[in-house]
């Protein structure tokens, strides 16, 4: 036992306890902090991988912000979760069956007779260059396009998300530029005329 | 020399993407934590990329992953709206009371 193989397997069962955490707490705020676990765990095992720039990118975009509007949605909505566990002692057998079963077919399939070190090689060690400067220098020249279209796919996003939760209020003082580029002195300024006033107030 | 064959990382992402599914199985109520099992299985798709990426000294796989992590924060972002416009309307996110569709 190496200790790359230690590590592989303190991270595996860390993630599995998570994960499995995730889809059986009661609480949805702790599945969201079990899930910020779960990411966090997953982005070392990238990291094992030599895949660092997509670790740090999975600690900075699910952890920093699609973790935190998890938790954000979960917080703001008053949600009452005691109703939405009656199903779950009753789905709880065939969700365990089917998981189970699933998960015996892919390790039939994916045991080390198909995917061991025969068909595979394990790879070198040490990784020549920078895994960001390696895939910086694919994603601009090999794969530009679908990179712009990733960004068309973003601003859509945020479009779609701002388009559903906005809500005109009634009785908001908000500027009306066309209002306010038309007025004119005569809807502002009214000339009165009156008698001229002395220093101790009565009329002259 | 890596210590660690291509089926184990293989059999852990399976396992992860199992626990996902069990996961829609036991908890097909609450929309929040079905959004949070279908961001696990998008994790566990992620690691076989990125292992098979490393075991065949591909640099596609990754660049893969960059997409899928693109597309998978867009997806949360709208359904998450889509929830809070869901609760706003109704007062619930139960799915067993979701069940009217007015036009």
């Amino acid at each position: 036992m190496n200790y790359e193989l230690i590590l592989f397997f303190a991270l595996s069962t860390l993630l599995v306890l998570a994960a499995g955490a995730v889809v059986t707490v009661r609480n949805p705020v702790h599945a969201a902090m079990c899930l910020v676990l779960t990411f966090f765990t997953s982005a070392m095992l990238w990291i094992l991988l030599r895949a660092e720039f997509l670790g740090i990118t999975l600690i900075l975009v699910y952890v920093g912000a699609v973790m935190v509007l998890f938790l954000f949605v979960v917080m703001m909505l008053d949600i009452n979760v005691a109703p939405m566990r009656e199903g779950f002692a009753r789905y709880l057998p065939v969700g365990i069956v089917v998981a189970v079963i699933m998960a015996a077919q892919m390790v039939a399939v994916l045991g080390s007779r198909h995917f061991g070190f025969d068909n595979f090689a394990a790879p070198a060690a040490v990784v020549e260059g920078s895994n960001t400067e390696a895939l910086g220098r694919l994603l601009y020249t090999e794969y530009v396009y679908p990179f712009e279209i990733a960004g068309v796919i973003l601003l859509v996003a945020i479009v779609a998300a701002i388009a559903l939760t906005h809500r005109r209020r009634e009785g908001l003082k908000t500027q009306d530029i066309n209002k306010q580029t038309q007025v004119r002195k005569g809807d502002r300024l009214r000339v009165i005329k009156m008698a001229s006033e002395s220093k101790d107030g009565h009329g002259a | 020399m890596s210590m660690i064959p291509l089926s184990y990382w293989l059999i852990l992402a399976a396992i992860l993407f199992c626990i996902s599914v069990a996961g829609i199985f036991i908890n097909r109520k609450n929309l929040i934590i079905l959004l949070m099992a279908i961001e696990l299985m998008l994790l566990s798709v992620n690691m076989n990329f990125i292992a098979f990426s490393r075991y065949l000294d591909d640099m596609a796989g990754q660049v893969f992953v960059f997409f899928i992590l693109t597309v998978a924060a867009a997806e949360a972002a709208i359904g998450l709206a889509i929830l809070v416009v869901v609760f706003r309307n109704r007062r619930t996110i139960n799915v067993a009371e979701l069940d009217t569709m007015r036009g």
